[in-house]
């Protein structure tokens, strides 16, 4: 079975864990670069993206998540999502780049305006909840959209990286979450 | 009740907020501190407990104006406190477009009866409570999620460990009894059997649980965090203090790494002073706020 590690500096780390077991892979909590060593892929939970990224840097987890990027596969939520971006706005901040894609926050509003609703995913529909969500704005060359809602995509892959702008550990469905524990299991490690 | 989509964003949100530090912030420039921190949301309120317990006179929701330069200026949710049972408070701050509303024992209530019907809103909302009873019926009423209430404003824990450890052991107690037993205690408990049956089964509330009122350190933080909250709300105490910026990143990285004393050590060194705590049994009965609400 694999071990699939889920970033819980803070967020929706919980609701992640519960969504890997029924996929049926191994959930562990990551707080410290030592906890990495242990997974064969990572998901970056939803949550505040401006507080993960303070707590990456001031726990200089920021290199070490890189390191495991460019072996591993890495998976990100909303503000997951927004780590992994090659770029920020609304407001302009960092990410990791781990996936060619443009992110703005917070694009459909606040709170009152999430929702919960239905994305087409391969020609098949599937239940989608946003919160507080990012739009991509921009989907480089390398990158597949496997998701889309009103014309944005919202789930994107590229290599052995992927994103949801929605949040599929909050849904029973367990697509999203498989697929990523396929990647992980048949992309080639180089560890 | 918990599978409409209406609920399942308002408490999609609270899971979002989980391991995270929400802020008391009474202007731009404090919201702006605890943004840089690491907050994952601020609470904008006129003034924090603390100096509502000095100060005296009915504490209200916060000015408009300020809690809409507070949402300009920050990306992290925003959330404001209205008076319980201040409906039409709650109906103004859902109409500016705040992420949750805290309908507040520390703000003057508006009805001594009456808690707002929540369910009737599309914002979020959520709600103090000492015990389970108390957490049920606000969960009925539509909160969507549950803090502790402490003692606002006194810099000092005891009253929120008292409230976690109340809540989490009565929880406890649900779980070993029979079907006949949980109608009995839906009774005792004075909430809806439905919702005691729901935490029997499954040991927890249905909605997430997070502490407030007196934490004031990192280590008070990793404490109601061991004793099982998800996430701290801290009113006076960053801004009481000497030294706001570093307290309020020690406080951050203490609910993140609570459990791991190396990591707390780390938090709590070269903090400046605390706030100055008060002695809760020293509060007159009449001065408490927990006793608002029921």
């Amino acid at each position: 079975m694999k071990t699939i590690g889920i970033l819980a500096l803070q967020g929706d780390f919980d609701a992640h864990r519960k969504a890997v077991e029924r996929a049926g892979g191994r959930p562990v909590e990551v707080r410290t670069a030592k906890d990495l060593d242990a997974c064969d892929g990572l998901i970056v939970p939803g949550g505040e993206s401006t507080t993960m990224l303070k707590l990456l840097d001031i726990e200089n987890l920021t290199e070490p998540l890189r390191q495991f990027a460019g072996r591993k596969p890495v998976f990100g939520t909303c503000a997951g999502a927004i780590l992994l971006a090659h770029s920020v706005t609304s407001p302009t901040q960092p990410s990791l780049n781990l996936i060619d894609i443009d992110v703005e926050r917070n694009a459909y509003g606040r709170q009152i305006d999430s929702r919960v609703a239905h994305v087409e995913a391969g020609g098949q529909p599937m239940e989608a909840v946003f919160i507080r969500a990012p739009k991509i704005r921009r989907v480089g060359p390398g990158s597949t959209i496997l998701a889309t809602y009103n014309g944005d995509p919202v789930w994107v892959e590229q290599g052995r990286h992927m994103v949801t702008t929605f949040h599929p550990e909050l849904t029973p469905d367990s697509r999203v979450h498989e697929r990523f524990l396929e990647k992980v299991s048949t992309l080639p490690s180089r560890a | 009740m918990y599978l409409s989509d209406d609920f399942r964003l308002k408490v999609g949100l609270a899971e979002m907020l989980k391991g995270g530090v929400i802020m008391d912030v009474t202007n731009v420039e404090q919201a702006k501190i605890a943004e840089n921190a690491g907050a994952s949301a601020v609470m904008a309120l006129e003034r924090v407990p603390s100096d509502i317990r000095k100060e005296g006179g009915v504490a209200r929701m916060a000015s408009i104006r300020i809690i809409r330069e507070i949402m300009d200026t920050v990306s992290i949710p925003v959330m404001a406190k209205a008076r319980i049972g201040h409906f039409m408070e709650a109906r103004i701050l859902e109409t500016l477009g705040v992420d949750y509303v805290d309908e507040s024992e520390v703000l003057t209530p508006a009805d001594e009866e009456h808690h707002i019907d929540k369910k009737s809103f599309k914002v979020p909302f959520v709600c103090g409570a000492r015990n389970l009873g108390e957490a049920l019926r606000r969960i009925a009423e539509g909160a969507a999620m549950i803090r502790t209430k402490g003692e606002a404003g006194s810099g000092n824990i005891v009253e929120a460990v008292r409230h976690i450890r109340t809540i989490v052991k009565e929880m406890k107690q649900l779980t070993i009894l029979g079907k006949e037993e949980l109608v009995h205690e839906s009774k005792n408990l004075g909430a809806p059997l439905e919702l005691v049956e729901w935490v029997a089964a499954n040991g927890k509330l249905p909605v997430p649980n997070f502490s407030a009122g007196g934490i004031a350190t990192p280590a008070d933080a990793a404490l109601v965090m061991q004793l099982g909250a998800e996430a701290v709300f801290v009113g006076s105490g960053i801004f009481k203090s000497e030294d706001p910026d570093s307290r309020a990143r020690a406080i951050v990285k203490a609910a993140t790494y609570y459990n791991d004393p190396a990591k707390l050590l780390e938090a709590s060194e070269e903090l400046g002073e605390a706030m100055r705590g008060l002695d809760v049994s020293k509060i007159p009965e009449s001065e408490l706020l927990q006793t608002r609400g029921w």
